[in-house]
């Protein structure tokens, strides 16, 4: 299959690559770029385990093609920590026990690093639909919403500081 | 309290994080950086990727298979079918329950997805094009999905490979789609209880078929090299060894070049336990090309073709006296294990551990029968968080004793009081035979009534039954379950011949830090945290300095693997008793140092010291760096102990829950107002994971019991296997959980700790129903099946002239 060049922004550094217009996404991440952070879990965008930052949007990156990406800024979960130093998302499901197994947490971390800029101070709420697109099967969600509420903490004080 | 305690003292048990302690995990800082290692993440040089073609029919013939097409295509290596399994006897494979599977179907398949043919590609892409061209002819055969169908004298033949085979792995079979039948307990007490019993009540209970539909769908990378003779294969695997030894069994390759390593593990759940026909040809095929070969499945293959759980219809009854005691219990289940009877229980058990089905009550006499039969669904019958068949058992008992309660017009957590085994009688031996070692279940029953204000409730309930216009019925789900888990003592439990133990090792480095290897493997559980929680606090080294790993049968002692919660049970306890192994060893050398004899230590936390002189001391750091080069004569140099343990008897972890709904009259929609879980699994060792495990075995209660189902068309065909039907609770459905502890340590295990994680699967699935049927129990309602969606809860409404 004739392969289409694409130039992408991947967790700040570009990429060029040809790809198969019908490479997905999440395949173009995992195989071509080696970054296996996302996973694929099912393949009609329901658990959102492959959710990536694509554009300052939250994309399941298992259901969008890898063309469709030319010209775009992508975020993954390894763009997430800043010099060593944890997000505060990451921090919040380390401290608040929001993962088990650690499938879905690249996808929920993405996620609520992306729904945090949408609702900086959600409440319970807020927090459960927020993140209703990405599923997990061991914490039974307590945890991630207690740790998207730490994040939202942290990330507000850290802008109080700053300001 | 002791206001004297030498603070010194607090705070050495705080630096080790020992049992008890919340410590935070050690796993997540990769999960959480996407540093994990699942198999699919596992990328070899010149790996090749295979993919599978399966059957759009549940019970047809294979007329012929056209691979022509397919082996045209670029990047298609290789296509195989069972005719190229057939010369190297691989086309059909043993299952641990004594049955056969076929690996590809031999001339006819028997289930919708079976695995037909596979293709070998140069990447994931091109195999799937091998797959859409590989051309099948089918001639459709007559299906049977019922399994009461199926015992029909001119039912389908579905097992043909089985004519003439008048007895199974597990006694008689009757008729061509029997499979066994197995009882337990004495039929004849049974009766008698019966023929006298003055008040008796039956109940026809289905439990339905799911799906254990864990993030991560299953995997390998196969990689076979010819040079050295050896297979190396990273596997989706909760037993890594016993999937060795299988596949030495099977390929004639000896065991020690057989290499299995489950990397991390996204989920398991039950669903991986057994062998499925996918890595066993990813690992013909290595072996066939010379290269590694990568087969991870899609969501539709894992929730068509790998293994199911449930699908027990259950007929049971019991005998009591008028005011409520339990005299007799008996039990008969037919039960649909699919096409071929690939049931994971420990190989004499073909129904599991389903003999708890006495639950936690004092019940005289009792008798089960259970029998399995072959249907066109996929095989399975796995235990989905719960040891094998004990979620069965525990629906069956806690539904029965609320159709007694109902019958009797007596409260629900009266009948259970009256009948629990009393804390005084353990341990108690059950009517079944099982030895249960501790508990105290009336404190726990009544630390939750007061904690609900369950008089408050059944009040408020009995003013809204009062209240015609009420826009809601209000439903209070009460139930005391007890499980048997931590299989199990060798004597009674093995998977193919293997006894059910588990082992660890240890070796304490010249520096004091350590690393510990078990036969287990962590799927979500925390195993790295955990385990070492316990070695801190028996060794004194501090957790953050213990290494602990699983997974690779090429260093991990040799263990059964992680499910039916026998981790902390089985592990756990070979883990604390390697311990004590070295800490003795360690006392010697401690002795050797300080010049004293060894009775004149005292062991304190961290360091071994003189009696009656506080200033002399060794501490653990001190003891191992001797043991590299100071000894007392006759010892042997070095600080290491491996332990194999064989549990004298299982665990009995047990809870109580209680659930309260409220049914919209109008749509039917269940809402879950309170759930309130009190568990109690012995020694805790760390509360937050603990905490965390209940809340997910919980929600994947809640699954189960209000929407989870695998229905089947009469052709066959799963109505419902991808995500988008397939019930997975999202954050928003998901219920708040309120949890709650007692701890009853077992007496037979060395830190007495019980096992939990599956505690809250099998006890909240049951609570779900208990409270949905008592919202209808006013109307003569005793039982409905589930999933309670609201579209079934709104017909029940219509059926009793409650619907708004």
């Amino acid at each position: 299959m004739a392969k289409k060049i694409i130039s992408v922004k991947v967790n700040g550094r570009l990429q060029e690559k040809a790809v198969e217009p019908r490479t997905l996404l999440v395949h173009f991440l995992r195989e071509e770029l080696c970054l296996t952070g996302a996973h694929i879990g099912c393949e009609t965008s329901h658990c959102g385990a492959c959710t990536v930052d694509i554009d300052g949007k939250s994309v399941k990156s298992c259901t969008h093609l890898a063309v469709q990406c030319d010209g775009s800024e992508v975020m993954t979960v390894e763009g997430l920590a800043n010099g060593g130093v944890l997000h505060a998302v990451q921090e919040g499901f380390y401290k608040e026990h929001g993962l088990q197994c650690g499938f879905c947490t690249p996808g929920m971390l993405m996620r609520a690093y992306r729904f945090l800029q949408e609702n900086p101070n959600p409440n319970e709420a807020e927090i459960r639909v927020g993140m209703s697109g990405n599923l997990c099967r061991c914490t039974g969600y307590q945890n991630i919403v207690k740790a998207v509420q730490y994040a939202a903490a942290k990330l507000q004080q850290t802008e109080k500081e700053a300001a | 309290m002791n206001d004297a305690v030498d603070p010194t003292i607090l705070e050495r048990t705080a630096a080790l994080q020992g049992m008890g302690d919340s410590r935070l995990r050690k796993e997540d800082a990769r999960f959480i950086q996407g540093k994990g290692n699942y198999v699919d993440d596992i990328k070899m040089p010149g790996m090749l990727h295979m993919d599978i073609v399966r059957s759009p029919y549940a019970h047809a013939r294979i007329k012929r298979i056209d691979k022509s097409e397919a082996l045209k295509l670029p990047g298609v290596i290789a296509v195989l079918t069972a005719e190229d399994l057939k010369p190297l006897k691989l086309h059909w494979m043993p299952t641990l329950a004594g049955d056969v599977a076929a690996v590809l179907a031999d001339e006819k398949v028997h289930f919708q997805m079976q695995e037909v043919a596979v293709v070998v590609a140069e990447d994931r892409y091109a195999a799937a094009d091998g797959v859409e061209a590989v051309m099948v002819e089918y001639e459709e055969l007559p299906v049977v999905i019922d399994p009461f169908e199926a015992l029909k004298p001119d039912a389908p033949v579905l097992r043909e490979d089985l004519a003439g085979k008048a007895t199974g792995a597990h006694g008689p079979r009757d008729h061509h789609n029997h499979i066994f039948t197995w009882t337990a307990g004495d039929k004849h007490a049974a009766d008698a209880a019966f023929d006298t019993a003055p008040v008796k009540v039956s109940e026809h209970i289905f439990y339905p078929r799911v799906h254990p539909c864990p993030l991560e769908t299953c995997g390998c990378v196969a990689s076979f090299d010819p040079i050295r003779g050896e297979l190396t294969t990273y596997m989706t695997s909760q037993a890594p060894h016993v999937v060795r030894t299988v596949v030495s069994l099977l390929s004639g390759i000896p065991e020690s070049k057989v290499r299995i390593v489950s990397p991390d593990i996204g989920g398991g759940f039950g669903n991986k336990v057994g062998v499925y026909p996918g890595y066993v040809c990813a690992i013909v095929a290595s072996i066939v090309l010379g290269k590694p070969v990568k087969w991870v499945e899609d969501r539709i293959e894992n929730i068509s073709s790998t293994a199911f759980a449930r699908d027990y219809h259950m007929d049971g009854e019991l005998a009591a006296t008028p005011d409520g005691k339990i005299l007799g219990l008996r039990v008969n289940v037919l039960a649909d294990h699919g096409a071929f009877d690939a049931c994971a229980d420990p190989t004499k058990f073909p129904a599991g551990l389903f003999h708890i089905c006495s639950g936690s009550y004092d019940i005289p006499a009792a008798h089960c029968s259970v029998k399995g039969v072959y249907t066109n669904k996929a095989p399975g019958g796995v235990a989905y968080r719960c040891s094998f068949r004990v979620t069965e058992a525990v629906y069956l008992i806690e539904r029965m004793v609320d159709v007694l309660a109902q019958k009797l017009g007596m409260d629900k957590a009266e009948i259970r009081a009256k009948n629990f085994i009393r804390k005084e009688q353990f341990p108690y031996t059950s009517a079944f035979g099982f030895e249960y070692d501790s508990g105290d279940y009336h404190m726990a029953l009544q630390k939750v009534l007061d904690a609900v204000d369950y008089k408050a409730l059944r009040a408020e309930q009995a003013a809204k039954r009062a209240d015609p216009d009420c826009p809601t019925l209000m439903g209070i789900g009460l139930v005391t379950f007890t499980e048997v888990v931590g299989a199990g003592p060798s004597k009674m439990c093995d998977i193919l011949g293997v006894g059910m133990f588990d082992s660890c090792e240890i070796r304490i480095h010249p520096t004091g830090s350590a690393i510990a290897r078990m036969g287990t493997i962590t799927q979500g559980q925390g195993h790295q945290t955990t385990y070492a929680q316990i070695i801190a606090t028996e060794l004194g080294i501090p957790s953050e300095v213990i290494q602990v790993e699983e997974g690779d049968t090429s260093t991990a002692p040799y263990g059964l693997g992680t499910y039916g919660s026998r981790s902390t049970p089985v592990a756990g306890a070979a883990i604390a008793l390697a311990s004590r192994k070295i800490h003795a060893k360690a006392r010697k050398i401690a002795a050797h140092l300080l010049e004293v004899g060894e009775a004149d230590l005292d062991w304190e936390i961290d360091r071994f010291k003189v009696k009656g002189d506080d200033g002399k001391y060794k501490t653990m750091k001190d003891i191992a760096w001797a043991s590299y080069n100071n000894l007392p004569a006759g010892l042997e140099p070095g600080l290491e102990a491996v332990h194999y343990y064989d549990p004298p008897n299982f665990t009995y972890p047990f809870g109580i829950y209680l659930c309260v709904v409220d049914i919209d009259r109008a749509t039917g929609e269940t809402k879950i107002r309170r759930f309130y879980a009190l568990d109690d699994c012995g020694t805790r060792i760390n509360p937050m994971i603990i905490e965390g495990q209940i809340h997910g075995g919980l929600t994947e209660g809640f699954a189960v019991a209000m929407g989870q189902q695998m229905p089947f068309d009469a052709q066959g065909n799963l109505m419902g296997n991808t995500l988008m039907d397939y019930f997975l609770p999202t954050a928003v459905e998901t219920p708040h959980w309120e949890t709650d502890h007692t701890v009853t340590p077992s007496p037979h295990h060395p830190i007495g700790a019980k096992g939990v994680a599956e505690s809250p699967h099998v006890g909240s699935i049951p609570t779900f129903t208990s409270a949905v049927v008592d919202a209808f129990a006013h109307v003569g309602v005793t039982d409905m099946t589930m999933p309670h969606t609201s579209y079934r809860v709104w017909q029940q409404l219509k059926k009793r002239g409650l619907a708004l």
